[in-house]
């Protein structure tokens, strides 16, 4: 007897979270432009205030648009449940602030996304909160980094700018036997090109904002929980496993076991540091993630076509991809991420930082912007737009040169993407 | 609330209140491989509504010690030793064959039985517990797919954000190996003539439930001398999740005698 089926990805990117409007009868997910809710009485009212129903009660805490998101998300990446926020870096403060107090202690991978790695290696730590970063390479950096008061583990599912792949399944292994859970940054990858819980991550977030909006019209973020980590049998967090003033003296593993986390992220996380996702921007997300399974084979297949004609270019010095066999994580890569490895990419060019200049100025279809993931292809030199004020020397500590150009590959027509940057890469040349 | 039960350190949720004699007891008894988080909303309700509330863990369920209890009728037994005095029962499933062997075992104790998503008798397909015997994955795929109406994947969760198959396969893959299968041969081997079964009972039955279709109800409706039902359009076997206020508004007008 063949067992019961779930619905595929591609199913659920189109139908997970929602049904039909019961009212109007809409097939689209409706944009509920609300602040607020009306109660049945005050009854109705106070249970809904207490947890003894569910429901919306104020869009800071849930809207019924953004909860489509969340469970749209939530289903194709196979996690209890998620919380949309503001964007990509409100999901990482929420899912920090969540677990982690003052004098606790995170080991995170160094090769992050700038914007993590401020929040992590400065602000945090004004509020007590110290990260040790380390190199993804070899995950036993993890735990030779870890103390008692470590909490979390940290890293990006593809590093920048290297594109070190996150060995996952040994870091969660490692994260596991010291109590403690693995978030990771699954931005670059998607639920479409990686199974992040499968391989063993607990957490994860996603910039919204990048692949899974893919249109580059709304700034957005996601965090999901795999349900899977057992934080009562760890002992080590006491917000969601011993009772909290500030919610009514609620222990909240106690009260709902596997949705602990996300019910603290959303009752204390959503109401006091306040960074919600607007319904409007629920519902671009939305559009987005309808074509996410359409959308990403094309990013992969022209990206391989880009890094192909990039490599034997006598302009390149090097290109930076994982499925190249020179990478340093291309086994990891091929038992990990078999359906590609993205499409944003860095590869350096001769002749520094004038011809990177000469080269952004040349492109016609790269739009020079300072995003990635978009359905538009987007170029960024670092040395003469976020990193101009580094020394060469500077720049090396993170992992660039004067010559590193970061493209993020979109869905144009492959014959035009190349032919754009041959012209431009001749035109570096003779810069 | 931690507490021991022959020796073994057993747990029932009380909704944060501590025991009140002056107030009614509600013990709330949990379907096969889960918890009494399954009962989030409902056993909370109670607590703040003039009861004690007892959500209970079974042995080598939630946080619960193991090893399981074998059979429906050990499973009473422990329910009465870890409830003291009168009470009534919600039991959802296995909890609700439970609940009426609870009430069949001690009518002088037991005062009202509601019995969400239940059979009777409760057969489970020799493949769903193959694959529990096994250990296998699937046992966890049947009883979160079975376990739900068919719309469930592809509609809104009434909790905002949560994504209910996600939910289910965590609490399953955070059982001891044999916990599950212990769990579907008590259902499946259970037996009672509920002769001794006096209390009012509430069958509240999901219109979509493929597990414990409602026509599976039908010998429980004959047997029982005091039995009303409730049916709840849309749910599946997941009432409590799926149909949350269905759900407790069924249990409300019963346990209000309204």
């Amino acid at each position: 007897m063949a067992g019961p089926k779930y619905p595929g990805f591609d199913t659920l990117a189109l139908h997970a979270g929602q049904s039909p409007d019961p009212v109007t009868g809409s097939r689209a997910v409706p944009v509920y432009q609300t602040t607020s809710y009306v109660f049945r009485d005050s009854e109705h009212a106070a249970s809904l205030f207490n947890m003894e129903r569910a429901g919306h009660v104020y869009s800071r805490i849930s809207n019924p648009t953004v909860a489509v998101l969340e469970e749209r998300v939530a289903a194709l990446e196979g996690g209890v449940g998620a919380i949309a926020t503001a964007s990509g870096q409100a999901a990482l403060h929420l899912a920090v602030a969540t677990l982690l107090s003052a004098g606790e202690h995170i080991v995170a991978s160094n090769s992050l996304y700038g914007g993590s790695h401020n929040l992590l290696g400065y602000t945090l730590k004004r509020f007590g909160i110290e990260t040790t970063f380390v190199s993804p390479r070899d995950p036993e950096n993890f735990r030779k980094a870890m103390r008692p008061s470590t909490r979390l583990l940290f890293g990006e599912t593809l590093g920048n700018p290297g594109l070190d792949v996150l060995d996952i399944p040994s870091i969660a292994g490692i994260a596991h036997e010291a109590g403690v859970p693995l978030l990771v940054d699954a931005t670059f990858t998607t639920p479409y090109l990686m199974q992040h819980f499968e391989l063993g991550a607990d957490l994860l977030f996603h910039s919204a904002t990048k692949f899974l909006g893919g249109h580059g019209v709304a700034i957005a973020g996601v965090l999901v929980d795999s349900g899977r980590f057992d934080w009562e049998a760890s002992g080590k967090f006491a917000t969601l496993t011993a009772p909290y003033e500030g919610f009514h003296g609620m222990d909240f593993e106690e009260e709902s076991g596997t949705r602990a986390f996300l019910l603290r992220a959303r009752r204390e996380g959503l109401r006091d540091f306040g960074a919600c996702m607007a319904p409007m921007t629920a519902f671009h997300i939305l559009q987005g993630i309808e074509t996410l399974h359409l959308r990403m084979p094309r990013h992969v297949e022209n990206t391989r076509k880009v890094v192909q004609f990039l490599s034997s270019h006598p302009s390149v010095q090097a290109v930076t991809y994982p499925e190249l066999p020179q990478h340093p994580d291309h086994a990891l890569a091929k038992k990990l991420l078999p359906h590609g490895c993205g499409a944003v990419f860095p590869f350096e060019l001769k002749g520094g930082r004038a011809a990177g200049r000469k080269f952004i100025e040349s492109l016609r279809v790269f739009s020079h912007l300072a995003n990635v993931g978009d359905a538009k292809s987007l170029v960024i030199h670092p040395a003469t737009t976020t990193h101009y004020r580094m020394t060469d020397a500077d720049l090396a500590k993170s992992g660039i040169t004067a010559g590193t150009v970061r493209l993020s590959i979109g869905l144009e027509d492959s014959a035009d993407l190349i032919e754009d940057l041959d012209r431009a890469l001749k035109a570096a040349a003779r810069a | 609330m931690n507490f021991s039960i022959d020796n073994r350190q057993a747990f029932a949720y009380t909704a944060a209140h501590a025991f009140d004699a002056g107030k009614p007891t509600l013990a709330f008894l949990h379907g096969a491989g889960l918890d009494h988080s399954t009962f989030g909303l409902q056993s909370r309700y109670f607590g703040y509504h003039g009861y004690n509330v007892l959500a209970l863990d079974f042995p080598g369920h939630g946080r619960s010690e193991g090893p399981p209890v074998s059979t429906i009728a050990a499973m009473a037994d422990w329910a009465l030793k870890a409830v003291k005095g009168r009470l009534s029962i919600v039991g959802h499933s296995m909890g609700a064959l439970v609940a009426l062997q609870c009430a069949n075992r001690a009518p002088d104790r037991v005062e009202r039985v509601a019995c969400i998503g239940v059979a009777y008798p409760m057969k489970v397909s020799e493949a769903f517990l193959d694959a529990a015997r096994r250990n296998d994955h699937a046992a966890y795929d049947m009883e979160t797919i079975w376990g739900h109406a068919a719309q469930a994947p592809l509609s809104g969760n009434p909790h905002p954000g949560m994504w209910m198959y996600g939910d289910m396969l965590a609490r399953l893959r955070r059982l001891a190996r044999g916990v599950l299968y212990n769990d579907l041969k008590a259902c499946n081997d259970y037996r009672s003539d509920f002769e001794n079964v006096k209390c009012p009972v509430l069958l509240v039955l999901g219109k979509r439930d493929v597990m414990t279709p409602p026509r599976s109800a039908q010998p429980l409706q004959e047997k029982l001398k005091n039995c009303t039902t409730a049916y709840v359009e849309l749910s599946g076997h997941s009432l409590m999740a799926e149909a949350p206020d269905a759900t407790l508004d069924a249990l409300v007008r019963f346990f209000s005698g309204t």
